[in-house]
């Protein structure tokens, strides 16, 4: 071969190799949960509200069996995002929708509410400030934000329900809870959600599984000024 | 330039003179400019202890660093090939080696090696362990007859505290008294975490079914910054929170406060206890199947709803 | 004294029908692309791991934490493990022990001079050695790729361009394949091509364990990196239980892969330690070793030693995993302190088995360029060793704060800081050898020279660690991870690229281009110092490793040591180009001892014939005999070499 065709040669393989490692990057490495924007859906300054439901199997992508939070747009449709852009020092109407079951919390103290406007939340429209894991139906998942000292417990549905909802993503149909709470965001910033709940079932302490990935059980509030 | 090869420079003299010169100055303006800037501060004793300790040791690393800098600078300067008149080298015997200088070597890295040793043993006793974790039965402890116990529980992804003196409540803020011997017991409730208040010179893993005691004194009042310091699954980077040292008075205050404001839920909490057995089935169904010693559920929490 | 005493001399190309008289050892063999090769080994693997992933389906399909969970364990296990088998039966490694149970004779490897041996199972040691040096480079250039996403996290304190669990994925992953290429950087290409050449033997003791350790190293590769397919797993290089027993199906790949890596680890070095012991030409008395065989050999008994500890810790955890036993579950009767035991009492010898080789490279290139002797030749053999011994009883300084044994703390830093005085040596033996010599700075010198600026802030820096006080302060933090990388990067892969450079003429009879070498070497000297100095820094401001999140005052530092990373990764673009354009493209033929090197290796023929010596030299005095007028002969090569026009001059 000539100096032209072996350099041609080495360059083409080179690019071959290039492009087997980005592909590698983007098919495996960095797919990860969308962003939902709630910045533009109203006016600067009124609040936002936003909608969430949290189900105990997911029912499709990767991972069915998994449990799994989705958000609901500003379009009005289900899907399964955890990171969400919010305008900064402005007021959140959180409304979540809890179809799955609950369980003793590993560390009462997630039990209690914080972080909320009058550190309490509306369960199914009765104000509470904590709430008791080890009886009644016990907490499915907690919505937490650890940095700004947001807790809120999502207490579960029966488990003897009738008609708990397997598949994402629920409608009222399903036996659920509605949570209802209200807090200021915080400056700009990235600052991670996630459950205080042991659900990842079958991992061990309950925290693998979706409790160990991102758009499961955890995620980011992307506070933007 | 023609006489180098008649009259062979001194060397050894000559490294010396510039190594005293150099290291000289380089630790003076360390240890005076930057030493007492040097973290973690001295915020507590373990803290300033232990900023002492690195700074000690700085004082001793920057002349043997300059040391070998030195000579390797020379030896690049004086006998590269390219240089006029270098000398041709001389084999044999002579360059395999020299008892003196041999000897003076390990001699001289020994001492300074035992002298490192007995520095640091002695800075671990007479700083109780120095703030590192010392585990359940600790070895070295702070002359102090009540010092106030915090407990530190990592979990995933969050560190928490209990006050056992104030009912044991807990809460996500670390708030601590100045001028006052702290004893953190650290454990965990999942994985293995790490409990490192950066400015208090505290650090301790916290692993399940264990007690981590380590102590320090608070010397000044500010903020401490608490991170996670052993990797302990996908949000370990977003594990940290930022506490407080204040004053006596107002610690009181602030501690009986949240000891009332958080009754109701002490009273759900497992009673204060240096380690604790949550199920390591997390929400039932987990890796292990639940019937099995020694772990069992329903003992540890009561009546118990079966999960999803 | 060598395995074979005598081979006919040949002085033309060996012919089809010649039989190597047992060089290689017995392996089955075909030619052609019909027999087995890398080809039928990755057909192999995919083939072992479908049905050990079927199989595993059919065992655990019902167990509850599988149905739970929806990860069979079980499956990623047996397909891993099946896949490495298939892996080896594809390449052909299982044909002797299969030949040998029917009954049959396997025949004699022969002599292969088609550019194919290089992709096939063979025994023969220097074509081994190549395919390591390839294999080692992939690993290395994968581990920087990861470490380039890692330095593109770490710009921002809070914006991210990764997930946090994508990011502790790549963090572990970049820190496993590091470690797995480090224990085989040296040992593996120089050890097994270098060291009978060195001794004077025409072979390694066990060829076929050679060969056995190359391919099982090399399906480590894949294991590894089929971890990045299971979505990565979250614990580091270091592998921490519990968390190992919690996470995802990636981990599988980690146990199953250091597992893997491990059976190499030990083929090799237990394959090397047994070849210097017993195969060394006569005359090559223990005084007369080359340095680097010294480094070989303590780094050899440092892999056969340490690993199976190992081995057994991950085993123990794919146990934990699979069958539900609970060996390191505290809440079960385990003990989450028994992995770190383990771990560690592998993982620290590991880092002498990272330090050792480059030091040995160093010493060995030092007085070629220095045209000296070696200085302290007896200390520097004396100090491998001695630290080969005491890093048995360091680990638990990696524990500091564990809460484990508060009271053997200070035993443990007099173990950590007294092993600083046999790694010291290295530093009596290069600076008294660069004493009034005559210094060359060819680009090999270039490296050896930066291996100690390096390694003297790495290894100043550990004795900080080793002091249990300012361990509270930076254990765990950016402080240790620039102090590993200054000793394992700024050590052992310095003196990786010094060795390329300086054997690189021996092993491919082409020289590397000069030019594009320096420009390397300065920007790989520069941009790592630039890229983990500032880490000392920033561990010591409070940044904890492996965090995707840090405090907005690093950002400056953090950044610096980014930008620099980025360049860093650029510098070795610049070396494979020069590799590529040196061998593929533009081949420049090298004279056949262009440094002017007293070594036996040098003396041979270049190329090297697949005998190595046609006669088993006699030794009669060690390579190091520089600048003395009335040197003695190195060794006595025979009559027939194809040397004996040019008497071997000792002592030029």
């Amino acid at each position: 071969m000539s100096l032209r065709g072996r350099l041609a040669t080495a360059l083409a393989l080179f690019l071959a190799v290039v492009g087997l490692a980005l592909w590698v990057v983007f098919g495996f490495i960095t797919p990860t949960t969308p962003t939902t924007d709630f910045t533009s859906a109203q006016p600067a300054g009124s609040p936002v509200n936003l909608t969430i439901q949290a189900v105990g199997a997911i029912g499709f992508g990767p991972h069915p069996t998994w449990v799994s939070y989705l958000v609901k747009t500003p379009a009005g449709k289900w899907i399964q995002s955890t990171i969400w852009k919010l305008p900064a020092h402005t007021k959140v109407n959180l409304t979540i929708m809890q179809y799955d079951s609950g369980s003793p919390l590993r560390n009462q103290i997630w039990g209690q509410v914080a972080g909320t406007q009058g550190g309490t939340e509306l369960l199914n429209g009765k104000p509470i400030s904590f709430y008791n894991s080890y009886g009644g139906n016990g907490v499915g998942h907690t919505f937490a934000v650890p940095a700004i000292g947001l807790v809120v417990p999502l207490v579960g549905v029966p488990s003897s329900a009738p008609n708990i909802c397997g598949t994402a993503p629920c409608t009222p149909n399903y036996a659920h809870n509605v949570i209802k709470v209200s807090f200021t965001t915080p400056s700009a910033g990235s600052y991670s959600w996630q459950c205080f709940v042991p659900c990842g079932l079958g991992t061990l302490y309950g925290n693998g599984g979706p409790m160990g990935a991102l758009g499961y059980m955890g995620g980011f509030l992307d506070v933007t000024a | 330039m023609t006489d180098t090869s008649t009259r062979e420079p001194r060397h050894f003299a000559r490294m010396f003179v510039l190594w005293l010169v150099v290291a000289g100055v380089a630790d003076a303006l360390f240890y005076t400019l930057a030493g007492p800037h040097v973290p973690p501060g001295t915020m507590t004793t373990s803290a300033k202890d232990n900023q002492f300790d690195f700074n000690v040791l700085l004082v001793i690393a920057l002349p043997v660093l300059i040391a070998v800098w030195i000579y390797m600078g020379y030896a690049i300067v004086m006998w590269r090939s390219t240089r006029k008149g270098v000398a041709e080298p001389v084999g044999g015997a002579v360059a395999r080696g020299n008892k003196g200088v041999q000897f003076a070597w390990i001699a001289s890295t020994s001492t300074i090696v035992m002298g490192l040793f007995v520095f640091g043993t002695v800075a671990l006793i007479n700083g109780a362990g120095s703030g590192g974790g010392e585990g359940p039965n600790p070895v070295w402890s702070p002359n102090s007859k009540a010092p106030l116990q915090v407990q530190v529980i990592g979990q995933q992804w969050k560190f928490t505290y209990r006050y056992p003196s104030f009912g044991g409540f807990e809460t996500t803020q670390l708030i601590l008294p100045n001028n006052t011997t702290i004893e953190f017991h650290v454990t965990s409730l999942d994985v293995t975490h790490d409990f490192w208040a950066y400015q208090l010179g505290v650090k301790a893993d916290a692993n399940p079914q264990l007690d981590n005691v380590a102590y320090t004194t608070t010397r000044e009042t500010g903020s401490v910054t608490v991170r996670c310091d052993e990797l302990c699954g996908i949000w370990h980077g977003a594990m940290y929170n930022y506490g407080r040292v204040i004053s006596p008075a107002a610690f009181e205050a602030w501690a009986t406060a949240t000891q009332r404001a958080s009754v109701a839920n002490t009273k759900l909490l497992p009673p204060y206890a240096l380690t604790y057995v949550p199920d390591a089935n997390g929400a039932d169904g987990g890796l292990y199947p639940t019937n099995v010693d020694p772990y069992s559920a329903s003992e540890v929490y009561g009546a118990k709803v079966a999960a999803s | 004294m060598s395995v074979i005493d005598a081979v006919p001399v040949t002085d033309s190309e060996p012919t089809e029908d010649y039989v190597n008289l047992g060089v290689f050892g017995r392996l089955t063999h075909r030619r052609g692309w019909l027999s087995q090769h890398l080809g039928t080994a990755v057909i192999g693997f995919v083939l072992g791991y479908l049905l050990g992933h079927w199989l595993g389906n059919v065992v655990a399909g019902g167990y509850s934490y599988v149905q739970n969970s929806g990860q069979n364990n079980v499956a990623d296990t047996g397909g891993l493990l099946l896949g490495v088998l298939g892996w080896l039966f594809g390449a052909g490694a299982l044909n002797y022990p299969i030949a040998k149970m029917m009954g049959r004779e396997p025949a004699e490897e022969r002599f292969d001079p088609s550019w194919t041996r290089y992709f096939r199972y063979t025994a023969d040691h220097k074509v081994v050695g190549l395919q390591y040096i390839f294999s080692v480079l992939t690993f290395l250039f994968t581990g920087g790729l990861l470490a380039m996403a890692i330095r593109t996290e770490l710009l921002s304190p809070t914006s991210h361009a990764f997930g946090p669990g994508t990011y502790i994925a790549i963090v572990s992953e970049h820190g496993t394949v590091m470690m797995m290429m480090a224990t085989s950087i040296v040992v593996g290409p120089f050890g097994n091509w270098l060291v009978p050449l060195m001794i004077g033997a025409r072979r390694t003791a066990f060829p076929r364990v050679e060969a056995f350790s190359f391919w099982t190293f090399t399906a480590g590769y894949l294991v590894i990196m089929s971890a990045l397919f299971y979505g990565g797993f979250p614990t580091g290089w270091t592998g921490y239980a519990p968390l190992q027993t919690q996470a995802g199906a990636g981990m599988m790949s980690y146990l199953v892969g250091f597992a893997v890596i491990g059976m190499g680890m030990m083929a090799a070095g237990f394959n090397l330690a047994v070849t210097i012991v017993t195969c060394r030409a006569p005359g090559l008395t223990w005084g007369r070793l080359p340095i680097f065989v010294w480094s070989v050999l303590a780094t050899a008994a440092l892999l056969t030693l340490a690993t199976p500890t190992l081995v057994a810790g991950g085993f123990l955890g794919i146990l934990d995993r699979t069958a539900q036993t609970a060996f390191y579950v505290n809440e079960h009767g385990g003990s989450s302190y028994l992995w770190q035991n383990l771990f560690w009492f592998f993982g620290h010898p590991e880092v002498y088995i990272m330090a050792l080789p480059g030091f040995g490279i160093v010493a060995e290139m030092l007085p070629v360029f220095t045209r000296k002797p070696l200085f302290a030749y007896k200390v520097a053999a004396a100090g491998m060793l001695g630290v080969a011994l005491l890093s048995f009883f360091v680990w638990q300084h990696h524990l500091f704060q564990s809460g484990i044994n508060p009271d053997m703390r200070p035993l443990f830093m007099l173990t950590t800081e007294l092993i600083s005085i046999p790694t010291g040596f290295i530093y009596l033996v290069g600076l008294g050898t660069l004493y009034k010599a005559k210094i060359r700075f060819e680009i090999p010198m270039l490296f050896a020279l930066a291996l100690f600026f390096n390694f003297l802030i790495g290894g100043v820096t550990g004795v900080f660690l080793s002091d249990v006080p300012v361990n509270v302060q930076v254990h765990g933090s950016f402080f240790v991870l620039a102090h590993f990388h200054y000793t394992i990067m700024g050590g052992l892969v310095f003196a990786f690229f010094g060795g390329i450079y300086y054997w690189f003429p021996k092993m491919t009879g082409k020289m590397m281009n000069k030019t594009l070498g320096k420009i390397h070497f300065w920007m790989m000297f520069i941009f790592f110092n630039l890229t983990f100095f500032p880490m000392f820094i920033i561990g010591l401001l409070g940044q904890p490793r492996r965090v995707f999140e840090y405090a907005q005052n690093l950002q400056t530092l953090n950044d610096i040591a980014s930008v620099s990373a980025f360049f860093l990764g650029a510098s070795f673009v610049v070396f494979v180009a020069n590799f590529v354009w040196s061998i593929f493209i533009n081949p420049v033929a090298a004279p056949p001892n262009p440094w002017d090197s007293l070594g036996l290796e040098w003396q041979t023929p270049s190329p090297v014939p697949y005998y190595n010596f046609e006669r088993i030299p006699v030794i009669m005095a060690d390579p190091y005999h520089y600048s003395e007028p009335n040197a003695p002969q190195l060794a006595d090569l025979g009559v027939g070499s194809d040397r004996t026009d040019e008497k071997v001059e000792v002592g030029k």
